[in-house]
């Protein structure tokens, strides 16, 4: 029971509190660059959801069975990128072959997560946190969901301000980034929700 | 062993790991590209309008490269251009492309027609048709914020006298402007069209006629002028029947309200002939 309360705890931290877009400011490229239509924005979050958990069940077992015995700690961001960089092009492989319609639904977003610092962030936070492999697993799932919520949250607030009409200095690029900061104080009203729920 | 020497050789050994699992894995399930589709594909303009009733200039290309019987003159915009080149390429006939050009079914600008709301929300046909159906009397006809001309890829449109009026010889014929209009005003029209019926009201004659000076009554003098049979009152709006009209015009003369007329529908294929 305690394991499980940890999961939900783990789980309810990375969508809610330690939102990765909207606490941690990473992500933002995908965040501000498809974000402008829901369609787009979900299948963004789904393909990182589904790219954070592959990397980090690729990269926990290399940092503990591999890294970690040998003293190479210190090698754990080039590696990782060597590893995440390698399986997602792998997968984009098989996804071709055996599952067309997957791999066109998820698109170009594929080989555009494969360097993204949110998906090298989780698989190392989860290190640097101290997670046993299924917590981290948990943890990669909710940093992807949170990623989704965030997405879709400001695909909406997106489509809202397309209809709008702010003075022509703060079109486009700026609008856009207020709107996010915006979005992201919003997300601090999050900030007690798991002390209070949980306890410490 | 040196700690640099170990650093360097676990690295370079996870390196050649993963390139040998990526060059296998391309190597045994490489999906085989038909070489077809890209040569047709090379020859379509790449607007991606979905004139052609597929997804896009990918689907088209795909689709005329597997699915036997696809037509190679679906690509309007391209118009005989690129239906000869896709022909040539495919090793089959030419077949002719019947050009489009967009046409807005309404005359009803802010002289003809009455306005009696005052519009000030989002500038957007869309929004204003939701909310009492724009500022107009008639809520069937255009609402003139120019929901067409932004969709427009060519700015073909242009928005007059509070109405939207189409430059056929900058349109392509991609039809995007008529999945905008939310009152589906705009219809393509093979460019070798003249008569038109510049109204899209349903509404009783006599509704129209305290709405709107230019719509259409619905009092059926053109279909008896029409000596071929060509027109017929359905809803209380004439409808043309381009199979039998011999574009003699004598209708557009006879019509009280102008709302049939001589359209210059001659897009910019046969401009630039």
């Amino acid at each position: 029971m305690a394991e499980f309360k940890l999961l939900l705890k783990i789980i309810m931290t990375s969508v809610l509190v330690n939102n990765y877009v909207l606490s941690k400011f990473l992500g933002i490229c995908p965040f501000l660059g498809v974000s402008k239509k829901l369609d787009q924005a979900s299948g963004m979050g789904v393909a990182v959801i589904f790219v954070m958990l592959l990397a980090t069940a690729a990269t926990w077992p290399i940092q503990t069975y591999l890294l970690d015995p040998n003293g190479m700690g210190y090698l754990q961001t080039i590696v990782f990128i060597l590893v995440i960089a390698a399986l997602v092009q792998f997968v984009e492989i098989v996804l071709k072959k055996y599952l067309p319609s997957l791999h066109k639904s998820l698109g170009v977003y594929l080989p555009l997560i494969t360097t993204n610092c949110a998906v090298l962030g989780v698989t190392i936070n989860n290190i640097t946190d101290g997670y046993n492999f299924l917590q981290s697993m948990v943890s990669s799932l909710g940093c992807g969901l949170g990623f989704l919520l965030a997405m879709v949250i400001f695909a909406g607030v997106r489509e809202r301000m397309e209809e709008s009409d702010p003075p022509k200095a703060f079109r486009g690029i700026p609008i856009t980034l207020v709107a996010a900061s915006i979005v992201s104080m919003a997300f601090y009203g999050f900030g007690g929700i798991v002390t209070s729920l949980f306890g410490e | 062993m040196s700690p640099i020497l170990l650093a360097i050789i676990s690295v370079t050994a996870i390196g050649l790991i993963c390139s040998a699992i990526l060059a296998v894995a391309s190597h045994f399930m490489k999906v085989p590209v038909n070489e077809l589709e890209v040569k047709v594909r090379e020859c379509l303009p790449g607007a991606n309008c979905g004139a052609c009733g597929f997804t896009g200039c990918d689907g088209y290309a795909k689709a005329l490269a597997e699915v036997e019987g696809t037509k190679t003159n679906l690509c309007v915009p391209g118009a005989d251009a690129v239906a000869q080149k896709i022909a040539d390429v495919m090793g089959v006939e030419f077949e002719d492309v019947i050009e489009q050009v967009a046409f807005v079914h309404c005359s009803g600008d802010c002289i003809n027609r009455k306005t009696i709301h005052d519009y000030r929300g989002i500038e957007s046909c869309r929004a204003a048709q939701m909310l009492y159906g724009g500022s107009r009397a008639c809520t069937m006809g255009c609402i003139g914020l120019g929901d067409c001309q932004k969709a427009c890829p060519q700015g073909a449109i242009c928005i007059e006298n509070g109405i939207a009026h189409v430059d056929p010889r900058k349109c392509i014929g991609c039809g995007l402007c008529a999945k905008t209009c939310p009152n589906h005003l705009i219809e393509l029209f093979p460019d070798t069209r003249r008569v038109v019926v510049v109204c899209s009201s349903h509404e009783k004659g006599a509704l129209v006629r305290a709405q709107c000076s230019a719509g259409c009554l619905g009092c059926g003098l053109c279909a008896r002028t029409c000596e071929h049979g060509a027109i017929s009152v359905v809803n209380n709006l004439a409808v043309i029947d381009y199979e039998k009209c011999v574009s003699c015009g004598k209708c557009k003369d006879k019509c009280p309200t102008h709302a049939i007329q001589f359209a210059d529908l001659s897009g910019r294929h046969r401009f630039n002939d």
